[in-house]
């Protein structure tokens, strides 16, 4: 790599399409200069990433006018308009990294590897523990089904009790695991458990699994050390997952950097934004197969994919776990159960289609947030401090009788949410991008809302590692789209009742708020917006009960939510009513085209 | 993307179709290569790894782990019977004692005196992997499986459910446009493929696994027919596992929707023949249409669907609403991106349906016939 770097290219290899894009020096900055795209060729009949590699960077060629590859590969380093001085590469493709973890203890050092795994970028196909509430022959049924591509095995701590671990590792044995990919290499398992169960584990498994042994993730209750494990699967995910996927040799050879999973590069930008902002962020990628959530509370980064929530390939499983009542109750109009999920089902098997009435754009819309507020519920099952240590409780936790298990994810100290993937990057209007986030998350008191422009996170991900400087100037300037800021009182009232009022102060303008509980109202602008601002007795806004809020809040493409439809935000039961309640909201904040008053 | 289509689905009467038949796990290679094979001829086999067992010695002779190994009765490799003695313990004389028998028939692989475990591993599972096609084997990869070739008629689905199977191909109903129905099925049908029309009815298809049919081909299917025939709802589209005696190929998708004609008339030029189908469906991470394959003499290919791309008068079907499911034939690709009534700013193309109007529609939302 070029000391001096001013030609920056990065593709990114998802599941079906292959994005690249191109950032280039202008004076002392870093920026996007253009973006390319072209399905991904990972499967049959292509078979080799780089098909898809090349297209990708050809449109790039095309639009930017810069000559980057020749038949040997990328060009590099950059002279006048042919080529670039770093390559780099993400990827997702052929269903990303799946992984199978173990821990002696479900909700301790299972976890823990399950946080291991997932950090990584990982999908977890199952998470298995001695008290997992399995019998023995299920666990081995369930080994025995899944064709992992690694096992990171984690349990006790060091210098405790052995058995429980080497219990794992028997069971582990017995089930004899394959890999997914290739039928002649063993399959990769990570031991990070008891030190002391090194001996007995590797006797079990040395022979039957390509077996490695790291310090342990939990060397005391009270400690979980994750980086080691995660830096293994980054180097398993190269060497064997990617050295097993058509192409990637090749690929490999092109780049700089090792190739990084999407959802680790994801995570990797999102900690960046948060470290640098210093702020508590959540960042969730609505993708076509798969939701993942990223979340930094208190500098503690949490990430969960849920691995079968999608808009397109995993839609049908969206309807499925929600149910189809959810889904109808955000739809303004009448529809047939039966016809919804015929609709759906389309869409899952011809997933590249796109929505051309206004009708099917609300449907998919309904979908994405029944599919947010899923995902982001598991994320905050997930997303909790360590257990089973020994932890003060104030007297107050003591009154409250609370677990101190709750979730990190505490939605009075969110202070931004990144969306991003096909579904929120490319609504036709921003102002439904805001919505979905606001609907699928529900965010309480102040809270900012961005949008990822065009899906380069995984890319400045990636760069984030290699060129800081590049990365951060690329993701503020060119990949964040403010959206505004979301100002929602916590609490409920009677509807019709006042909820908020005083003034909103901006450059330029004034307006003055008096809204009631169940109603939405977005001031337009970019801002900076001074509130001055009173709730209900009943409702916070971020000050406490009852308590007057002044503040300065930005704008963005949309601008200033003051959103009075209460937490948790209830939909009317009744069907009339509820059509009454949506199309009030959507015109509150000019959703969508109303065509005909009150009737979309 | 420049050509923001979904490519159509092959519908051939004539083509190469070729076969990867590969084992799980490594394993021998039964054919050689030039072979010819039939549907049913295994090509590989192998053995997995038997069912393991584990048994709590140490809990069930009420001793600590590290007695366990000096207990045992019957050591690592040892053969044993379902309720065979396999560790016992006496002390005081005998005043004490405690035996652990076998769970199952087969083989000590594994004593833990950690943790007092006992592995008691089943007789290894047989493995076939069949030809699947009638063909000629064309490449053998050593261990692994063969590669299969035929010339064929080959049809894919748009989703399916099922795995594979063979059987004659029979027309169950006259035209595209009929709903298949339990009364079209007859007992003559047993092992044979049915060919529906515009739907398929779940009665229809339990009548079908009734009289012993192999297999279905309709054009579209109710979700509502999809989920009584299973039991349950499919919530990915990844199928082929399904516990069901038939397999079930959706030409068109869910609704009532008439078999495409080309497909229809293709399917009934081929009545009679023995063909293969595959309902198996992967719509991620590689892409797996449903499929029916009817090996025939002839020779060379008959070029179909999306190799060359979207063209004028290139024949077509809306695959999304408002026209879902429309035949029509392009008759502009305008380059600017046009704003489609969602308000979304895409490329699109313009269509003249059959029934005489036409419309403009995003490029995603066509398939090419």
């Amino acid at each position: 790599m070029p000391i001096e770097v001013n030609v920056i290219l990065i593709v990114d290899c998802g599941s079906t399409t292959t994005k690249a894009i191109l950032v280039e020096r202008i004076g002392e900055e870093y920026r996007l200069q253009v973006r390319g795209e072209a399905p991904t060729t990972v499967e049959i009949p292509f078979e080799d990433v780089t098909m898809g590699v090349r297209n990708a960077i050809s449109e790039v060629e095309e639009l930017s006018g810069r000559k980057l590859m020749d038949s040997r590969g990328i060009i590099t380093p950059a002279q006048g308009r042919r080529g670039t001085d770093l390559f780099l590469a993400t990827s997702s493709a052929g269903g990303g990294l799946q992984m199978m973890v173990a821990g002696v203890v479900k909700k301790m050092t299972a976890e823990s590897a399950q946080r291991a795994a997932l950090g990584a970028g990982a999908i977890v196909m199952d998470t298995m523990a001695v008290d997992d509430g399995r019998l023995t022959f299920q666990k081995i049924e369930r080994i025995r089904q899944l064709r992992p591509d690694m096992i990171l095995v984690a349990g006790g701590i060091d210098g405790g009790t052995v058995s429980h671990v080497v219990e794992i590792a028997e069971i582990l044995a017995a089930s004899d695991p394959k890999p997914r990919l290739g039928t002649g290499y063993k399959l990769p398992v990570i031991y990070c458990g008891n030190a002391s169960a090194r001996d007995e584990v590797g006797a079990l498994l040395a022979d039957k699994t390509d077996l490695r042994f790291l310090p342990n993730i939990r060397p005391v209750l009270e400690k979980e050390e994750l980086g080691p494990a995660r830096e293994e699967i980054h180097s398993l995910f190269m060497g064997h997952v990617m050295a097993q996927a058509p192409g990637y040799k090749d690929l490999l050879a092109w780049t700089h950097a090792p190739i990084m999973p999407t959802p680790a590069a994801v995570g990797k930008i999102i900690q960046t934004l948060a470290r640098e902002q210093d702020i508590n962020i959540i960042g969730v990628d609505i993708g076509g197969a798969t939701t993942d959530i990223f979340s930094v509370f208190d500098q503690k980064f949490h990430r969960t994919v849920s691995a079968n929530l999608g808009m397109s390939y995993s839609v049908c499983n969206v309807l499925v776990e929600t149910g189809t009542d959810n889904i109808l109750r955000w739809l303004p109009f009448s529809i047939e159960a039966a016809d919804l999920k015929n609709r759906i089902r389309n869409k899952m098997i011809r997933p590249t289609t796109i929505p051309h009435t206004l009708e099917d754009l609300l449907i998919e819309q309904a979908i994405a947030r029944e599919a947010l507020a899923l995902a982001f519920s598991h994320h905050k099952t997930l997303a909790v401090g360590l257990r089973g240590i020994q932890r003060q409780r104030t007297i107050g936790e003591a009154f409250q009788q609370s677990s101190g298990e709750e979730s990190l994810v505490d939605m009075n100290d969110l202070e931004l949410i990144v969306g991003s993937g096909g579904t929120l990057s490319h609504a036709p209007r921003r102002v439904q991008s805001a919505m979905m986030l606001i609907d699928g998350f529900q965010p309480q008191a102040i809270t900012r809302l961005a949008v990822d422009s065009i899906f380069m996170m995984p890319h400045l991900g990636a760069l984030s590692d290699i060129h800081p400087r590049g990365a951060t100037q690329v993701f503020e300037k060119d990949c964040l789209i403010p959206l505004g800021t979301v100002l929602a009182p916590r609490g409920r009232g009677r509807s019709g009742e006042k909820c908020l009022w005083g003034k909103v102060d901006w450059p330029g303008g004034s307006a003055e708020v008096d809204l009631s509980w169940g109603d939405i109202q977005l001031i337009a602008g970019q801002g900076p917006f001074k509130l001055d601002l009173h709730p209900h007795l009943a409702a916070d806004i971020g000050a406490g009960r009852g308590r007057g809020l002044r503040r300065e809040v930005a704008g963005g493409v949309c601008g200033l939510f003051l959103d009075c439809r209460g937490r948790p935000l209830l939909l009317a039961e009744e069907e009339h009513q509820r059509v009454r309640q949506l199309l009030r909201w959507y015109k509150q904040v000019d959703m969508y085209p109303m065509q005909v008053e009150g009737v979309l | 993307m420049s050509d923001a289509y979904l490519p159509g689905l092959t519908v051939s009467p004539l083509t190469t179709v070729s076969k990867t038949r590969r084992l799980p796990i490594k394993g021998q290679v039964r054919v050689s290569l030039g072979q010819k094979v039939e549907p049913n001829t295994v090509v590989a086999e192998t053995t997995l790894p038997g069912r393991p067992h584990m048994v709590a010695a140490s809990n069930l002779l009420n001793i600590e782990p590290g007695e366990v190994p000096q207990a045992m009765v019957r050591k690592i490799g040892d053969r044993v019977q379902t309720g065979e003695v396999i560790a016992r313990y006496t002390s005081f004389f005998g005043l004490f004692k405690g035996q652990c028998q076998s769970p199952a028939t087969g083989v000590v692989e594994h004593i833990s005196a950690v943790t007092g475990q006992v592995v008691i591993r089943e007789s290894p599972t047989p493995v076939v992997v069949k030809a699947y096609i009638s063909g000629v084997v064309t490449r053998v990869l050593p261990g692994e499986g063969v590669e299969v070739e035929a010339t064929a008629a080959l049809i894919q689905g748009i989703f399916g459910i099922g795995g594979e199977g063979s059987g004659k191909l029979a027309m169950a109903v006259q035209n595209p446009g009929e709903v298949l129905t339990s009364r079209h099925i007859k007992a003559q049908h047993r092992g044979c493929i049915l060919v529906g029309g515009s739907l398929v009815t779940a009665t229809a298809l339990r009548r079908a696994e009734q009289v012993g049919a192999r297999g279905v081909i309709c054009g579209g299917i109710l979700d509502k027919d999809l989920s009584d025939y299973l039991g349950y709802e499919i919530g990915l589209a990844i199928t082929g596992h399904e516990d069901i005696p038939l397999s079930v190929v959706v030409t068109e998708g869910f609704g009532e929707m008439s078999m495409a004609e080309k497909t229809f008339a293709l399917l009934q030029s081929l009545e009679g023949m023995e063909a293969s189908i595959n309902g198996s469906t992967q719509i991620r991470a590689g892409v797996l249409r449903p499929e029916i394959v009817v090996p025939r003499e002839g020779k060379g290919n008959v070029q179909e669907t999306a190799a060359t791309g979207l063209e004028i008068g290139s024949r077509v079907r809306l695959i999304r609403n408002p026209w879902f499911g429309k035949l029509g034939k392009v008759t502009a690709l305008p380059v600017e991106l046009q704003r489609i009534e969602s308000e979304a700013r895409v490329r699109v193309v313009e269509v003249e349906l059959d029934e005489g109007r036409t419309v403009t529609v995003p490029r995603a939302n066509v398939e090419i016939l």
